[in-house]
Parts: C-alpha cells; structure tokens; sequence
C-alpha cells in the first residue's frame, strides 16, 4: 500500500510512454491552473511578510508596494520582546504540547490499533465500532464539563497540563492503526514470532511496532500539527501568562490590534515552525493524507 | 530503534536448528521459555485488553466522560463561579431556543458553512482531476496544494482580516483601483460570511484536493481509454466515470467538512480585534455562542446555557449530516454503473 502511493521527483520524464500518451496528458492549461492555485496558496503568506516587514503607513499607503519593506526583523524583535504576548513562552508550550500529545497519541493508538487489528478477543467488534462512533462527535458538546473537571477538580487552569490530557488518547489514531496493521502486518509473522516463543509483549515490541512505523510516523505528523494549531480549547483554559502559540497570536491582535505589520511580523513567526516541518516532511503528509483517504 | 531490535531476536530464538551451545547462559534461556510457556495462555487471553486499556481509560475521563456530563450540565442552573445549582429540566434549552442571537448565529454558521463548503469541494475535484494527470514534478505540485494546512486558522484569521479590512484592506484598494466601491467586508452580513469562508476554502481546499486525488488513483485506467475510444470528451469523462467512482471518497468529504464547516470557531472569532462576531453578530457563530455563553465576557459564566446550546449544535449536525448523506447518495449513484 505504502509503495503504491510513495511518489518521487524521479518520474521526471522517465516514463512519457504510451500510456501516458493515452488519455492523461495534461496540458499547459492544466500547468497554469496548478500556478495559479499555488501562488494562492502561497500569497496570504507572503502578504504577511509584506506587510510584516513594513510599518505602520505601509498599509495606508492607497498604492500598494509589493516589494518588502525592511522593517521585519525590528517588528519581529516587538513581538519577541513584548511581555503581554509571551512569544518564547508560548513557542516553548507549543513544543511541548505537541510533542507529548503526538507520542502519547502514537504509542497508545498502535497498541490499541494491534490489538484491534490482529489479536482475536471478546467484543472486539463493538469496541471498534464504538471508536469509530465517537469520531463523530464534536468536541464542543464536551466542553463545559471539562472546563469544570480540569478547573475546579483537578485545579489545572492555565497549566499546559490541562492542554495536554484531553489530548492524550485519539480515536482516529485507533482507527487509523488499525486499518493499516490489518493490512500492513501479515498474521504469518506474528504466528512465527509465537512459535519462536515470544510472548505477546515480545511480539508487539519486536515484529507489530517495527511495522507501524510508516503509519506511525504519519500520525504523529497530523498530530502534531494538528496540536500545533488548535486554538478553541486552549484559548479556553490557558491564561495570558502561559498561552500556546495560537493564543498568543490572539494576544497579539488585542495588544497590538492597530498596528497589523507587528501582528502579522507575529503570524509570520508562528508559522516559521510548522513550515520547516513541511519542507522536512511534506512528502510523508501528502502521502500521509492520501493513504488515509482510501482506506476511509 | 526497534528495527535495530528485531534481527537480534532471531538470531538467539532457541527453536533455531543450529545445534544449541552448552553453558550455564543456554540453561537459563531455556527455564526462561518454559516459564513463558506456563503464563502464555492468560498472556493470550489478557494481553489485547491490556493493550486496549490506555485508550479507554484515557478516552473515559477526557472524552466520554465529559460529553455524558453535558447532559447534566444542561438540565441545571450552573454558573461558573456558583457551580451546580437548581434542576431546571429543559429551561436551559427554551432560554436558548428563544435568544435572538442564538437564531442569527444559526443562520451564520450555515451561511459561512455552505459559501465555505461548496465552492471548497467543486475547486478540489477540478485540482485533483489535473493533479491526476501524467504531470511532471508531481510530489512538487501536491507539496504546493497542501502548503496552507500548516498555517493555523488563528494565523490565516488574522492574515485574511488584514486583507478584507474595510479601509485600507488589499482587496478593497484593488477594487478601488478598477472603479468599483469599497464592500463593507466587516460591517455587512453577507461579506463578512464570504471573507470568512475564504479563509475556510484557503486551509482545506489543497487538503481535500489530495483526498479526491487518492480515490481517483484507484480507478481503473481503462475505464478512461474506452470512454476515449468511444470518443467521450476529458469533461464527459469527468462527469460519467470520475464522479461516480468517487462517491464514497465524495460523502466522507461531505461529512467531514460539515462536521468542521458548523462547528467553526477560530476564523470568525479572530476577524475582529473583539472576537465578538460584529456589531450586531453579523458573523457570529453557534460554537462562538457557545463560547460567549459560557466563557466570554458579556453574560458569562451560565455553564447550562452553553452546555445546551452545545446540545442543540450536536443535534444540528446530525440532521444535516443525515441530509447530506442521502443527498449525495442520490446525486452520486445517479448514471453510475450498479458495480459498487
């Protein structure tokens, strides 16, 4: 599965074969359309770095300069230095937040998702079908309550803690592992690794892990990014003094609403994370989104 | 590191046929398995709930447990600071049923929900259609669709109210520029709903455009070279056998984006500098309504308000989720061969 849907830059020209002449040739409106949605995908961005490395006038300026001013870094070094915002701290917690949440999400969603997919016990249907059952609830029906258990009961408000435990566990991770070690992982090897006398521990450790690691790896990215950039929770029950990034960023609106080119010299600094992550890993996401879209 | 670990694992299995070196090291081994042997049945038998058990205690307290208390929560008259205070059956709800505000953030959340929705899905069936084709560079092109999924919905909120603002926004000075008015892309209903939307299509659309393009992958090639041979144009093509391929891919899609598209929080919450959806909640939202009631400044605090309004939003969603699936069931299985 995985090998079907890997693509390389390498099928550069190499196969302008017959097929390809069939049906599928794309033409250059096809090229340019691709252009064209890229720069818009691309543009919002760049405009923030237009406008982030101007000054206050830039905007009100009725014509508009599309080359760079050079004021970025002295905006940047605004957002970085003011107190109310937290920048550093917020960075630090986005860090954190995401990287606990993606292993934790990885490491239970694949035992669980082994189990699922490859152990045979009582009521392993129902269970299954009541993860995939959850999946669509929305989040908001339970926020109330668990505003009032991490707040009032567990006294975690505006602690990243109170971030990080609702996120602990996923069900479309589950779901997810399960669907790929049901395929991925072939019942041979684990009846081998049995009669080789490993126990289940064993099994799971040495031939069902080393299996899920492309899909893990994929969750773990949608994770993190998914972490990274959620907003409604954590907005409400962190504080000003310990905000993750896109709480931070709210901040930056409210403290700095007239002044857009430091707020969105601010946005601009946010994102920076998550793009070298792109560029690091835009392969495995593209893939990543992909495969699960055949399977769900 | 566990692919490190594996080949170790075969090399020192004792069922190896390679005749066993004797030595205190081999005694050991071999009491090891028995023992093992001894506890392998209830292994077998413990082993999947132990594995399980994490996610489902973990999934108990944060996730179900909550949204059961919900329930509680919105037949009592519970205030955040007060905490649970009268049973009031289903006032909470009648309260809510009755606020203005909460019929016009209804009709916002439906208003952005389809401008986002629509134009959304038709635009990524058109990318992944020719992101389908034999292209060259391919992994650049998708890498290039998919750029805007790392951009925060906070982040892509505060660019695009930038662009939209009234005054001095970029896309007011370009109509400015070729003669036509300034639109009140903040102060009007239908504007701000289209910013707002344009912010949605911005994140998802590339995101989307790649699922369509997975489930388009699976299909057949041959099906297209024998519509081409029966001279069936690329457009005809699209719409006889690329559409109704996709019908599963296409409800999934659906669902999913009307699951998020009702719920939407982030964008219309930071459009503004106040986050309170406009002067007169032109763009304000259910979940913001949710929010305000429960957490926000102005009338803050009523915990059963926002736990029944949230109950009301659940509901909505399961009834147009219901609707949208029998209507794509309709409108994709119709000039579909009865294959799937």
């Amino acid at each position: 599965m995985t090998t079907a849907v890997k693509t390389r830059p390498t099928s550069w020209g190499s196969k302008r074969s017959a097929r390809a002449a069939a049906t599928n040739k794309p033409t250059i409106l096809g090229y340019a359309f691709l252009v064209i949605v890229i720069l818009g995908s691309l543009f919002p961005l760049y405009w923030s770095f237009l406008i982030g490395s101007g000054d206050a006038s830039t905007l009100r300026n009725l014509d508009v300069n599309w080359l760079p001013g050079g004021n970025f870094l002295a905006n940047a070094a605004k957002v970085l230095e003011n107190e109310s915002v937290g920048f550093w701290r917020a960075l630090g917690n986005s860090l954190i937040v995401s990287t606990t949440v993606a292993v934790s999400v990885v490491l239970f969603s694949t035992l669980a998702g082994y189990a699922f997919a490859k152990l045979k016990f009582r009521g392993s249907r129902p269970l299954l079908v009541f993860v995939i059952a959850t999946m669509a609830v929305p989040t908001q029906l339970g926020i109330v309550p668990l505003f009032i258990a991490m707040s009032q009961w567990f006294h975690l408000s505006g602690n990243i803690l109170a971030v990080i435990l609702p996120a602990l566990v996923s069900a479309f991770g589950v779901f997810w592992m399960t669907q790929y070690l049901s395929q991925a992982l072939p019942d041979e090897l684990i009846e081998a690794a049995r009669v080789d006398g490993a126990n289940m521990i064993q099994t799971f450790w040495y031939i069902a892990l080393p299996a899920a690691r492309p899909a893990a790896a994929m969750l773990g990215l949608f994770i993190f990014i998914g972490t990274w950039t959620n907003f409604f929770w954590p907005f409400i029950i962190l504080d000003s003094n310990n905000p993750t990034l896109p709480v931070a960023l709210s901040l930056l609106q409210s403290n700095f609403f007239v002044d857009y080119s430091i707020v969105l010299a601010g946005v601009l600094l946010s994102t920076i994370p998550l793009l070298i992550l792109f560029v690091v890993a835009g392969k495995q996401l593209v893939s990543g989104i992909m495969q699960g879209a055949v399977k769900g | 590191m566990t692919q490190s670990l594996a080949p170790d694992v075969v090399v020192s299995r004792p069922t190896d046929s390679q005749p066993a070196p004797s030595g205190p090291d081999d005694e050991r081994r071999i009491r090891r398995i028995a023992f093992g042997h001894r506890l392998s049945h209830w292994d077998v038998k413990l082993s999947p709930y132990l594995y399980i058990s994490p996610f489902f205690i973990l999934f108990a307290i944060t996730g179900l447990f909550p949204l059961i208390y919900t329930g509680v929560v919105s037949l009592y008259d519970w205030h955040i600071i007060g905490g649970q205070g009268d049973f009031v059956g289903l006032k909470n709800f009648e309260w809510v049923l009755g606020q203005e505000k909460f019929w016009i953030a209804l009709r916002n959340s439906f208003s952005i929900f389809l401008l986002s929705a629509i134009p959304q899905i038709i635009l990524a069936l058109i990318i992944a259609a020719i992101l389908d084709q034999n292209l060259k560079a391919k992994t650049f092109w998708r890498m290039g669709v998919l750029v805007p999924y790392v951009v925060a919905p906070v982040a892509v909120a505060l660019i695009f109210s930038n662009m939209f603002g009234d005054q001095y926004g970029l896309i007011n000075n370009i109509l400015g520029q070729i003669g036509l008015d300034p639109i009140g892309w903040h102060s009007q209903v239908v504007p701000s709903h289209l910013a707002i939307a344009t912010m949605v299509n911005f994140r998802w659309t590339g995101y989307n455009a790649l699922i369509f393009l997975a489930a388009m992958q699976a299909i057949p090639r041959d099906y297209y070279e024998a519509a081409a041979i029966d001279g069936a144009s690329r457009i005809r093509q699209f719409f006889s056998i690329t559409i109704p391929s996709l019908r599963p891919t296409l409800i999934f899609v659906i669902i999913t984006s009307t699951i998020g598209g009702l719920q939407i929080f982030d964008e219309p919450r930071m459009y503004d500098s106040t986050g309170q959806g406009g002067a007169s909640a032109q763009w304000m939202t259910i979940t913001m309504y949710i929010y305000n009631q429960g957490f926000g400044v102005a009338g803050g605090g009523q915990f059963g308000h926002a736990a029944a309004a949230a109950w009301l939003l659940f509901l909505v969603i399961v009834i147009v989720g219901l609707i949208n699936l029998l209507a794509t069931r309709a409108i994709a299985s119709t000039g579909t061969r009865s294959g799937k």
